[in-house]
Protein backbone atom coordinates (compact mmCIF):
# COMPACT_ATOMS: atom_id res chain seq x y z
CA UNK A 1 0.00 0.00 0.00
CA UNK A 2 2.88 2.36 0.60
CA UNK A 3 3.60 2.25 -3.42
CA UNK A 4 0.53 3.51 -4.21
CA UNK A 5 0.54 6.37 -1.74
CA UNK A 6 1.88 9.77 -2.53
CA UNK A 7 4.34 11.06 -0.26
CA UNK A 8 3.56 14.85 0.04
CA UNK A 9 7.39 15.37 0.96
CA UNK A 10 8.45 14.17 -2.61
CA UNK A 11 5.41 15.87 -4.62
CA UNK A 12 6.46 19.39 -3.07
CA UNK A 13 10.20 18.56 -4.31
CA UNK A 14 8.87 17.19 -7.80
CA UNK A 15 6.57 20.17 -8.46
CA UNK A 16 9.62 23.34 -7.24
CA UNK A 17 12.37 20.95 -9.30
CA UNK A 18 10.01 20.62 -12.26
CA UNK A 19 8.32 23.81 -13.12
CA UNK A 20 12.35 25.30 -12.33
CA UNK A 21 13.36 22.95 -14.84
CA UNK A 22 10.56 23.74 -17.08
CA UNK A 23 11.60 27.53 -16.90
CA UNK A 24 15.08 27.11 -17.03
CA UNK A 25 14.50 25.14 -20.14
CA UNK A 26 11.81 27.45 -21.56
CA UNK A 27 13.70 30.60 -21.25
CA UNK A 28 17.55 29.32 -22.48
CA UNK A 29 16.55 26.01 -24.19
CA UNK A 30 13.38 25.31 -26.17
CA UNK A 31 12.73 29.32 -27.43
CA UNK A 32 15.80 29.50 -28.81
CA UNK A 33 15.93 25.74 -30.20
CA UNK A 34 12.73 26.21 -31.75
CA UNK A 35 12.93 29.27 -33.32
CA UNK A 36 16.31 28.46 -34.79
CA UNK A 37 14.40 25.70 -36.05
CA UNK A 38 11.60 27.75 -37.62
CA UNK A 39 14.83 29.71 -39.13
CA UNK A 40 16.47 26.98 -40.34
CA UNK A 41 13.28 25.90 -42.19
CA UNK A 42 12.35 29.68 -43.39
CA UNK A 43 15.92 29.44 -44.59
CA UNK A 44 15.76 26.48 -46.55
CA UNK A 45 11.96 27.21 -48.25
CA UNK A 46 13.44 30.38 -48.75
CA UNK A 47 16.40 29.00 -50.14
CA UNK A 48 14.51 26.35 -52.71
CA UNK A 49 12.24 29.25 -53.48
CA UNK A 50 15.14 31.42 -54.67
CA UNK A 51 16.88 28.72 -56.63
CA UNK A 52 13.17 28.02 -58.39
CA UNK A 53 12.94 31.62 -59.01
CA UNK A 54 16.73 31.83 -60.65
CA UNK A 55 15.90 29.09 -62.71
CA UNK A 56 12.70 30.24 -63.75
CA UNK A 57 14.60 33.81 -64.75
CA UNK A 58 17.07 31.82 -66.28
CA UNK A 59 14.92 30.16 -68.52
CA UNK A 60 13.17 33.64 -69.34
CA UNK A 61 16.59 35.04 -69.80
CA UNK A 62 16.87 32.14 -72.41
CA UNK A 63 14.06 32.77 -74.23
CA UNK A 64 14.45 36.95 -74.51
CA UNK A 65 18.39 35.78 -75.43
CA UNK A 66 16.60 33.72 -78.21
CA UNK A 67 14.38 35.95 -79.49
CA UNK A 68 16.72 38.33 -79.61
CA UNK A 69 18.90 36.44 -81.68
CA UNK A 70 16.09 35.90 -83.86
CA UNK A 71 14.96 39.80 -84.07
CA UNK A 72 18.98 40.50 -84.87
CA UNK A 73 18.73 37.68 -87.38
CA UNK A 74 15.59 39.07 -88.88
CA UNK A 75 16.82 42.26 -88.72
CA UNK A 76 20.27 41.71 -90.27
CA UNK A 77 18.29 39.61 -93.03
CA UNK A 78 16.69 42.75 -93.66
CA UNK A 79 19.34 45.34 -93.77
CA UNK A 80 21.06 43.11 -96.59
CA UNK A 81 18.08 42.63 -98.80
CA UNK A 82 17.64 46.85 -98.32
CA UNK A 83 21.59 47.00 -98.95
CA UNK A 84 21.26 45.04 -101.83
CA UNK A 85 18.53 46.67 -103.28
CA UNK A 86 20.03 49.57 -102.70
CA UNK A 87 23.29 49.14 -104.13
CA UNK A 88 21.70 48.06 -107.70
CA UNK A 89 19.28 51.20 -107.23
CA UNK A 90 22.82 52.71 -107.08
CA UNK A 91 24.32 50.67 -110.18
CA UNK A 92 21.29 51.53 -112.29
CA UNK A 93 21.37 55.42 -111.54
CA UNK A 94 24.91 55.53 -112.17
CA UNK A 95 24.38 53.60 -115.49
CA UNK A 96 21.70 55.58 -116.77
CA UNK A 97 23.36 59.13 -115.43
CA UNK A 98 26.43 57.88 -117.69
CA UNK A 99 24.53 56.85 -120.42
CA UNK A 100 23.26 60.62 -120.19
CA UNK A 101 26.13 62.27 -119.77
CA UNK A 102 27.96 60.41 -122.76
CA UNK A 103 25.33 61.23 -124.89
CA UNK A 104 25.04 64.73 -123.84
CA UNK A 105 28.71 64.95 -124.73
CA UNK A 106 28.24 63.35 -127.63
CA UNK A 107 25.61 65.33 -128.61
CA UNK A 108 28.07 68.55 -127.74
CA UNK A 109 30.49 67.33 -129.93
CA UNK A 110 28.58 66.94 -132.60
CA UNK A 111 26.75 70.12 -132.17
CA UNK A 112 30.50 71.83 -131.77
CA UNK A 113 32.05 69.99 -134.82
CA UNK A 114 28.58 71.18 -136.88
CA UNK A 115 29.71 74.43 -136.12
CA UNK A 116 32.94 74.34 -136.98
CA UNK A 117 32.16 72.46 -140.23
CA UNK A 118 29.79 75.36 -140.65
CA UNK A 119 32.28 77.87 -139.34
CA UNK A 120 35.29 76.22 -141.69
CA UNK A 121 32.93 76.32 -144.98
CA UNK A 122 32.03 79.95 -144.46
CA UNK A 123 35.53 80.68 -144.55
CA UNK A 124 36.17 78.47 -147.28
CA UNK A 125 33.46 79.92 -149.26
CA UNK A 126 34.53 83.35 -148.47
CA UNK A 127 38.74 82.18 -149.39
CA UNK A 128 36.72 80.65 -152.54
CA UNK A 129 35.30 83.73 -153.47
CA UNK A 130 38.09 85.73 -152.55
CA UNK A 131 40.63 84.19 -154.63
CA UNK A 132 38.16 83.57 -157.94
CA UNK A 133 37.85 87.61 -157.56
CA UNK A 134 41.47 87.56 -157.48
CA UNK A 135 42.17 85.28 -160.26
CA UNK A 136 39.69 87.21 -162.07
CA UNK A 137 41.33 89.98 -161.14
CA UNK A 138 44.65 88.95 -162.36
CA UNK A 139 43.77 87.42 -165.25
CA UNK A 140 41.51 90.49 -166.72
CA UNK A 141 44.75 92.33 -165.39
CA UNK A 142 47.21 90.43 -167.51
CA UNK A 143 45.32 90.80 -171.08
CA UNK A 144 45.01 88.05 -171.27
CA UNK A 145 46.67 87.81 -175.13
CA UNK A 146 47.02 83.96 -175.33
CA UNK A 147 45.63 80.76 -174.19
CA UNK A 148 49.42 79.13 -173.52
CA UNK A 149 50.20 82.32 -170.94
CA UNK A 150 46.90 81.87 -169.51
CA UNK A 151 46.85 79.18 -168.94
CA UNK A 152 50.80 79.69 -167.31
CA UNK A 153 49.55 82.00 -165.32
CA UNK A 154 46.27 80.37 -163.85
CA UNK A 155 48.40 77.16 -162.65
CA UNK A 156 50.84 80.51 -161.05
CA UNK A 157 47.85 81.14 -159.00
CA UNK A 158 47.16 77.62 -158.29
CA UNK A 159 50.33 77.47 -157.17
CA UNK A 160 50.88 80.25 -155.18
CA UNK A 161 47.39 79.33 -153.59
CA UNK A 162 48.90 76.15 -152.37
CA UNK A 163 51.51 77.52 -150.74
CA UNK A 164 48.98 79.81 -148.86
CA UNK B 1 17.43 -8.43 -50.70
CA UNK B 2 20.77 -10.20 -50.46
CA UNK B 3 22.78 -6.91 -48.98
CA UNK B 4 19.80 -6.33 -46.62
CA UNK B 5 20.04 -9.57 -45.11
CA UNK B 6 24.54 -9.30 -45.05
CA UNK B 7 23.41 -5.60 -42.81
CA UNK B 8 21.14 -7.10 -40.53
CA UNK B 9 23.52 -10.60 -39.95
CA UNK B 10 26.17 -7.75 -38.78
CA UNK B 11 23.71 -6.11 -36.97
CA UNK B 12 22.82 -8.98 -34.80
CA UNK B 13 26.59 -9.88 -34.57
CA UNK B 14 27.26 -6.50 -32.78
CA UNK B 15 24.03 -7.25 -30.52
CA UNK B 16 24.73 -10.63 -29.88
CA UNK B 17 28.56 -9.46 -28.62
CA UNK B 18 26.86 -7.20 -26.46
CA UNK B 19 24.83 -9.70 -24.74
CA UNK B 20 27.98 -12.36 -24.87
CA UNK B 21 29.50 -9.69 -22.86
CA UNK B 22 26.47 -8.82 -20.49
CA UNK B 23 25.70 -12.53 -20.11
CA UNK B 24 29.25 -13.15 -18.79
CA UNK B 25 29.10 -10.14 -16.03
CA UNK B 26 25.63 -10.41 -14.42
CA UNK B 27 25.66 -14.17 -13.56
CA UNK B 28 29.14 -13.42 -11.58
CA UNK B 29 27.57 -10.05 -9.78
CA UNK B 30 24.83 -12.61 -9.13
CA UNK B 31 26.98 -15.06 -7.90
CA UNK B 32 28.69 -12.58 -5.88
CA UNK B 33 25.93 -11.39 -4.24
CA UNK B 34 24.35 -14.95 -3.50
CA UNK B 35 27.86 -15.48 -1.73
CA UNK B 36 27.59 -13.02 0.82
CA UNK B 37 23.92 -13.68 1.42
CA UNK B 38 25.17 -17.62 2.54
CA UNK B 39 27.06 -15.62 5.63
CA UNK B 40 24.19 -14.88 7.25
CA UNK B 41 22.43 -18.68 7.57
CA UNK B 42 19.56 -18.17 9.77
CA UNK B 43 18.87 -15.10 7.78
CA UNK B 44 15.68 -16.31 5.15
CA UNK B 45 15.98 -14.80 2.09
CA UNK B 46 12.53 -12.86 1.09
CA UNK B 47 12.14 -11.58 -2.82
CA UNK B 48 9.09 -9.50 -1.65
CA UNK B 49 11.02 -7.84 0.93
CA UNK B 50 14.20 -6.62 -1.45
CA UNK B 51 11.93 -5.53 -4.14
CA UNK B 52 9.66 -3.13 -1.87
CA UNK B 53 13.12 -1.95 -0.85
CA UNK B 54 14.33 -1.10 -3.96
CA UNK B 55 11.16 0.44 -5.13
CA UNK B 56 10.36 2.29 -2.32
CA UNK B 57 11.49 5.84 -1.57
CA UNK B 58 14.24 5.86 1.60
CA UNK B 59 16.31 8.06 3.65
CA UNK B 60 19.54 6.63 2.65
CA UNK B 61 20.95 5.70 -0.69
CA UNK B 62 22.59 2.30 -0.75
CA UNK B 63 25.08 2.13 -4.16
CA UNK B 64 25.26 -1.43 -3.38
CA UNK B 65 25.45 -3.53 0.01
CA UNK B 66 28.06 -2.00 2.18
CA UNK B 67 28.29 1.61 0.60
CA UNK B 68 25.75 3.52 1.97
CA UNK B 69 25.17 7.83 1.28
CA UNK B 70 22.87 8.99 4.12
CA UNK B 71 20.60 11.71 2.95
CA UNK B 72 19.73 14.73 4.92
CA UNK B 73 16.35 14.71 7.41
CA UNK B 74 14.34 17.64 6.77
CA UNK B 75 10.76 18.08 8.71
CA UNK B 76 8.19 20.09 10.15
CA UNK B 77 6.37 19.39 13.12
CA UNK B 78 3.57 21.68 15.09
CA UNK B 79 5.52 20.79 18.22
CA UNK B 80 9.50 20.81 17.15
CA UNK B 81 9.07 23.06 14.23
CA UNK B 82 11.74 23.24 11.59
CA UNK B 83 14.55 20.45 11.94
CA UNK B 84 17.56 19.55 9.27
CA UNK B 85 20.06 16.61 10.12
CA UNK B 86 21.78 13.18 8.65
CA UNK B 87 19.78 10.55 8.54
CA UNK B 88 22.87 8.40 9.96
CA UNK B 89 21.69 9.94 13.22
CA UNK B 90 18.44 6.73 12.86
CA UNK B 91 21.36 4.07 12.38
CA UNK B 92 22.97 2.31 14.81
CA UNK B 93 24.78 -0.34 13.36
CA UNK B 94 22.41 -1.40 10.99
CA UNK B 95 20.22 -0.80 13.75
CA UNK B 96 17.19 1.53 13.49
CA UNK B 97 16.79 4.21 16.51
CA UNK B 98 15.21 7.28 17.55
CA UNK B 99 16.92 9.91 17.44
CA UNK B 100 16.07 13.56 19.68
CA UNK B 101 12.46 12.22 19.95
CA UNK B 102 11.83 11.16 16.24
CA UNK B 103 11.45 7.89 15.27
CA UNK B 104 11.73 6.19 11.94
CA UNK B 105 9.94 3.00 11.07
CA UNK B 106 10.43 1.74 7.26
CA UNK B 107 11.45 5.37 6.47
CA UNK B 108 8.65 6.73 7.51
CA UNK B 109 9.62 9.64 9.77
CA UNK B 110 6.98 10.36 13.17
CA UNK B 111 7.57 11.73 15.88
CA UNK B 112 8.29 9.67 19.76
CA UNK B 113 4.98 11.20 21.02
CA UNK B 114 2.98 10.23 18.48
CA UNK B 115 2.57 13.73 16.46
CA UNK B 116 2.23 13.95 12.94
CA UNK B 117 5.70 15.20 10.99
CA UNK B 118 5.74 16.90 7.61
CA UNK B 119 8.19 14.95 5.69
CA UNK B 120 10.55 17.10 3.10
CA UNK B 121 13.84 15.41 3.27
CA UNK B 122 16.18 15.33 0.68
CA UNK B 123 15.26 11.70 -0.08
CA UNK B 124 17.15 8.65 -2.90
CA UNK B 125 14.13 10.08 -4.91
CA UNK B 126 14.32 13.82 -4.40
CA UNK B 127 18.22 13.31 -5.15
CA UNK B 128 17.14 11.55 -7.89
CA UNK B 129 15.24 14.17 -8.74
CA UNK B 130 18.07 16.85 -8.54
CA UNK B 131 20.35 14.44 -10.43
CA UNK B 132 17.63 14.58 -13.46
CA UNK B 133 17.10 17.93 -13.52
CA UNK B 134 20.65 18.86 -13.70
CA UNK B 135 21.14 16.43 -16.26
CA UNK B 136 18.36 18.11 -18.41
CA UNK B 137 19.32 21.65 -18.10
CA UNK B 138 23.32 20.31 -19.12
CA UNK B 139 22.69 18.27 -22.00
CA UNK B 140 19.81 20.78 -23.11
CA UNK B 141 22.21 24.12 -22.79
CA UNK B 142 24.92 21.98 -24.57
CA UNK B 143 21.95 21.30 -27.17
CA UNK B 144 21.14 24.99 -27.43
CA UNK B 145 24.75 26.23 -27.70
CA UNK B 146 25.22 23.87 -31.07
CA UNK B 147 22.32 26.15 -32.20
CA UNK B 148 23.71 29.25 -31.45
CA UNK B 149 26.79 28.31 -32.34
CA UNK B 150 26.16 26.78 -35.75
CA UNK B 151 23.19 29.05 -36.60
CA UNK B 152 22.59 28.43 -40.31
CA UNK B 153 24.21 25.72 -40.65
CA UNK B 154 23.75 21.55 -40.49
CA UNK B 155 23.26 20.24 -36.48
CA UNK B 156 26.50 18.61 -34.95
CA UNK B 157 27.30 16.52 -32.18
CA UNK B 158 24.82 16.20 -29.53
CA UNK B 159 22.62 18.71 -31.37
CA UNK B 160 21.95 16.57 -34.27
CA UNK B 161 21.16 13.75 -31.74
CA UNK B 162 18.46 15.51 -30.08
CA UNK B 163 17.11 17.50 -32.98
CA UNK B 164 15.18 14.86 -34.55
CA UNK B 165 13.63 14.28 -31.47
CA UNK B 166 12.58 17.19 -30.70
CA UNK B 167 11.32 18.07 -34.67
CA UNK B 168 9.24 14.52 -33.72
CA UNK B 169 7.78 16.00 -30.48
CA UNK B 170 6.99 19.26 -32.27
CA UNK B 171 5.36 17.84 -35.59
CA UNK B 172 4.19 14.11 -34.74
CA UNK B 173 2.83 15.06 -31.33
CA UNK B 174 2.37 18.82 -30.70
CA UNK B 175 0.96 19.93 -34.27
CA UNK B 176 -0.56 16.60 -35.43
CA UNK B 177 -2.49 16.94 -31.81
CA UNK B 178 -3.10 20.47 -31.07
CA UNK B 179 -3.05 21.95 -34.11
CA UNK B 180 -2.07 25.57 -35.00
CA UNK B 181 -2.15 26.75 -31.45
CA UNK B 182 0.71 24.00 -30.21
CA UNK B 183 3.53 26.74 -30.04
CA UNK B 184 2.72 27.71 -26.50
CA UNK B 185 2.53 24.06 -25.13
CA UNK B 186 5.85 23.10 -26.48
CA UNK B 187 7.92 23.86 -23.85
CA UNK B 188 5.95 22.19 -21.22
CA UNK B 189 5.78 19.09 -23.53
CA UNK B 190 9.40 18.94 -24.49
CA UNK B 191 10.10 18.97 -20.74
CA UNK B 192 7.91 16.21 -19.48
CA UNK B 193 9.32 13.86 -22.41
CA UNK B 194 12.82 14.30 -21.90
CA UNK B 195 12.79 14.55 -17.88
CA UNK B 196 10.20 11.02 -17.88
CA UNK B 197 12.74 9.72 -20.26
CA UNK B 198 16.03 10.45 -18.90
CA UNK B 199 14.07 9.58 -15.12
CA UNK B 200 13.08 5.85 -16.59
CA UNK B 201 16.58 5.52 -17.94
CA UNK B 202 18.42 7.07 -14.67
CA UNK B 203 16.08 4.04 -12.90
CA UNK B 204 17.43 1.87 -14.74
CA UNK B 205 21.22 2.02 -13.52
CA UNK B 206 21.80 -0.30 -10.90
CA UNK B 207 21.50 1.27 -7.20
CA UNK B 208 19.56 4.01 -9.19
CA UNK B 209 15.99 5.30 -7.36
CA UNK B 210 12.76 4.37 -9.04
CA UNK B 211 12.16 8.18 -9.30
CA UNK B 212 9.57 8.03 -12.50
CA UNK B 213 8.07 4.95 -11.29
CA UNK B 214 6.89 6.64 -8.08
CA UNK B 215 3.22 7.84 -7.89
CA UNK B 216 4.34 11.11 -6.12
CA UNK B 217 6.08 11.89 -9.33
CA UNK B 218 3.57 10.47 -11.70
CA UNK B 219 0.63 12.14 -9.83
CA UNK B 220 2.95 15.67 -9.91
CA UNK B 221 3.34 15.38 -13.76
CA UNK B 222 -0.29 14.29 -14.14
CA UNK B 223 -1.68 17.40 -12.57
CA UNK B 224 0.29 20.08 -14.32
CA UNK B 225 -1.30 18.56 -17.14
CA UNK B 226 -4.65 18.90 -15.93
CA UNK B 227 -3.93 22.37 -14.61
CA UNK B 228 -2.86 23.32 -17.74
CA UNK B 229 -5.79 21.60 -19.41
CA UNK B 230 -7.90 23.49 -17.64
CA UNK B 231 -6.52 26.26 -17.63
CA UNK B 232 -6.13 26.83 -21.81
CA UNK B 233 -9.69 25.42 -21.88
CA UNK B 234 -11.64 26.76 -24.96
CA UNK B 235 -15.49 26.91 -25.13
CA UNK B 236 -15.56 24.02 -27.05
CA UNK B 237 -14.01 22.05 -24.25
CA UNK B 238 -16.36 23.39 -21.54
CA UNK B 239 -19.80 22.55 -23.92
CA UNK B 240 -18.65 19.54 -24.65
CA UNK B 241 -18.53 18.72 -20.75
CA UNK B 242 -21.65 20.97 -19.71
CA UNK B 243 -23.67 20.20 -22.84
CA UNK B 244 -22.53 16.85 -24.22
CA UNK B 245 -25.97 16.40 -26.40
CA UNK B 246 -26.16 19.75 -28.02
CA UNK B 247 -28.96 20.76 -29.94
CA UNK B 248 -29.84 16.82 -30.57
CA UNK B 249 -32.59 16.85 -27.90
CA UNK B 250 -34.90 19.50 -26.73
CA UNK B 251 -33.82 21.14 -22.98
CA UNK B 252 -36.43 18.86 -21.33
CA UNK B 253 -35.34 15.65 -22.34
CA UNK B 254 -31.51 17.24 -21.62
CA UNK B 255 -32.10 17.65 -18.22
CA UNK B 256 -32.79 14.15 -17.39
CA UNK B 257 -29.97 12.76 -19.24
CA UNK B 258 -27.76 15.30 -17.63
CA UNK B 259 -28.65 14.09 -14.08
CA UNK B 260 -26.40 11.29 -15.26
CA UNK B 261 -24.64 12.87 -17.20
CA UNK B 262 -22.93 15.70 -15.97
CA UNK B 263 -20.92 13.39 -13.29
CA UNK B 264 -19.49 11.23 -15.80
CA UNK B 265 -18.24 14.23 -17.62
CA UNK B 266 -16.95 15.92 -14.55
CA UNK B 267 -15.39 12.93 -13.42
CA UNK B 268 -14.19 12.37 -17.45
CA UNK B 269 -11.90 16.00 -16.64
CA UNK B 270 -9.98 13.40 -13.84
CA UNK B 271 -9.70 10.19 -15.38
CA UNK B 272 -7.74 11.14 -17.91
CA UNK B 273 -4.78 12.71 -15.84
CA UNK B 274 -5.10 9.69 -13.36
CA UNK B 275 -4.82 7.60 -16.13
CA UNK B 276 -1.78 9.14 -17.09
CA UNK B 277 -0.35 9.01 -13.22
CA UNK B 278 -1.42 4.90 -12.97
CA UNK B 279 0.31 4.16 -16.42
CA UNK B 280 3.64 5.80 -15.93
CA UNK B 281 3.72 4.50 -12.51
CA UNK B 282 2.73 0.96 -13.07
CA UNK B 283 4.99 0.39 -16.13
CA UNK B 284 8.13 1.52 -14.73
CA UNK B 285 7.39 0.03 -11.30
CA UNK B 286 6.60 -2.99 -13.23
CA UNK B 287 9.63 -3.57 -15.46
CA UNK B 288 11.72 -3.11 -12.08
CA UNK B 289 9.89 -5.62 -10.23
CA UNK B 290 10.09 -7.89 -13.24
CA UNK B 291 13.74 -7.87 -13.08
CA UNK B 292 13.85 -8.06 -9.39
CA UNK B 293 11.89 -10.55 -9.51
CA UNK B 294 14.03 -12.98 -11.71
CA UNK B 295 17.07 -12.14 -10.29
CA UNK B 296 16.19 -13.43 -7.30
CA UNK B 297 14.77 -17.16 -8.39
CA UNK B 298 18.54 -17.87 -8.24
CA UNK B 299 18.41 -17.18 -3.90
CA UNK B 300 14.52 -18.53 -3.81
CA UNK B 301 16.35 -21.66 -5.43
CA UNK B 302 19.68 -21.56 -3.90
CA UNK B 303 21.05 -22.65 -7.77
CA UNK B 304 23.56 -21.20 -9.93
CA UNK B 305 21.69 -22.65 -13.32
CA UNK B 306 18.57 -20.96 -11.95
CA UNK B 307 20.70 -17.78 -11.78
CA UNK B 308 22.20 -17.82 -14.93
CA UNK B 309 18.79 -18.38 -16.69
CA UNK B 310 17.74 -15.34 -14.86
CA UNK B 311 20.48 -13.65 -15.64
CA UNK B 312 20.20 -14.15 -19.36
CA UNK B 313 16.35 -13.25 -19.01
CA UNK B 314 16.84 -10.34 -16.36
CA UNK B 315 19.58 -9.19 -19.53
CA UNK B 316 16.55 -9.38 -22.01
CA UNK B 317 13.84 -7.72 -19.58
CA UNK B 318 16.51 -4.73 -19.38
CA UNK B 319 16.84 -4.19 -23.15
CA UNK B 320 12.92 -4.28 -23.22
CA UNK B 321 13.08 -1.33 -20.40
CA UNK B 322 15.22 0.53 -22.32
CA UNK B 323 12.90 0.53 -25.14
CA UNK B 324 9.72 1.02 -22.39
CA UNK B 325 11.63 3.84 -20.78
CA UNK B 326 11.36 6.06 -24.04
CA UNK B 327 7.71 3.92 -25.36
CA UNK B 328 6.67 5.50 -21.39
CA UNK B 329 7.68 9.30 -21.81
CA UNK B 330 6.33 9.49 -25.62
CA UNK B 331 2.96 8.14 -24.42
CA UNK B 332 2.54 10.46 -21.54
CA UNK B 333 3.45 13.12 -24.10
CA UNK B 334 1.31 12.56 -26.74
CA UNK B 335 -1.85 12.21 -24.42
CA UNK B 336 -1.11 15.40 -22.74
CA UNK B 337 -1.13 16.69 -26.23
CA UNK B 338 -4.03 14.89 -27.16
CA UNK B 339 -5.73 16.43 -23.55
CA UNK B 340 -4.19 20.12 -24.59
CA UNK B 341 -5.37 19.64 -28.14
CA UNK B 342 -9.28 18.58 -27.00
CA UNK B 343 -8.73 21.79 -24.95
CA UNK B 344 -7.64 24.45 -27.77
CA UNK B 345 -10.40 22.94 -30.08
CA UNK B 346 -12.42 25.13 -32.14
CA UNK B 347 -15.96 25.02 -32.38
CA UNK B 348 -16.42 23.58 -36.25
Amino acid sequence: MALVTPDIGLIIWQLIVFLIVLFILRAFVWRPILSALKAREHQIEDSLRAADNAKEEMEQIKADNEYLLQEARIERDAILKEAKEESVHIIEHAKAETSDITSKMIQDARDAIEVEKKAALTEVKDLVAALSLEIAEKVLRENLSDDKSQKALVSKFIKDVKVN
Amino acid sequence: MKKGSILNQSNFLIINRFLALLLLIMPSLVWADGGSKKDGEDEKFNPSELINHHIADSHVWEIYHGLTVHLPVIVYSEEKGFDVFSSANFYDHEEVVPYNGYIMDHDHISLESGGHVFDISITKNVLFLFIDAALLILVFTAVARGYKKNAGRAPRGIQSFFEPIIMFIRDDIAKENIGPKYGKFMPFLLTVFFFIWFGNLLGLLPGAANLTGNISVTLTLAVITLLITTFSGRKTYWLHIVDPLGKSMPWLGKIFMYLILWPVEIIGIFTKPFSLMIRLFANITAGHILILSIISLAFVFQSLAVGVVGAIFATVMNMLELFVAVLQAYVFTLLSALYFGQAVEEHH
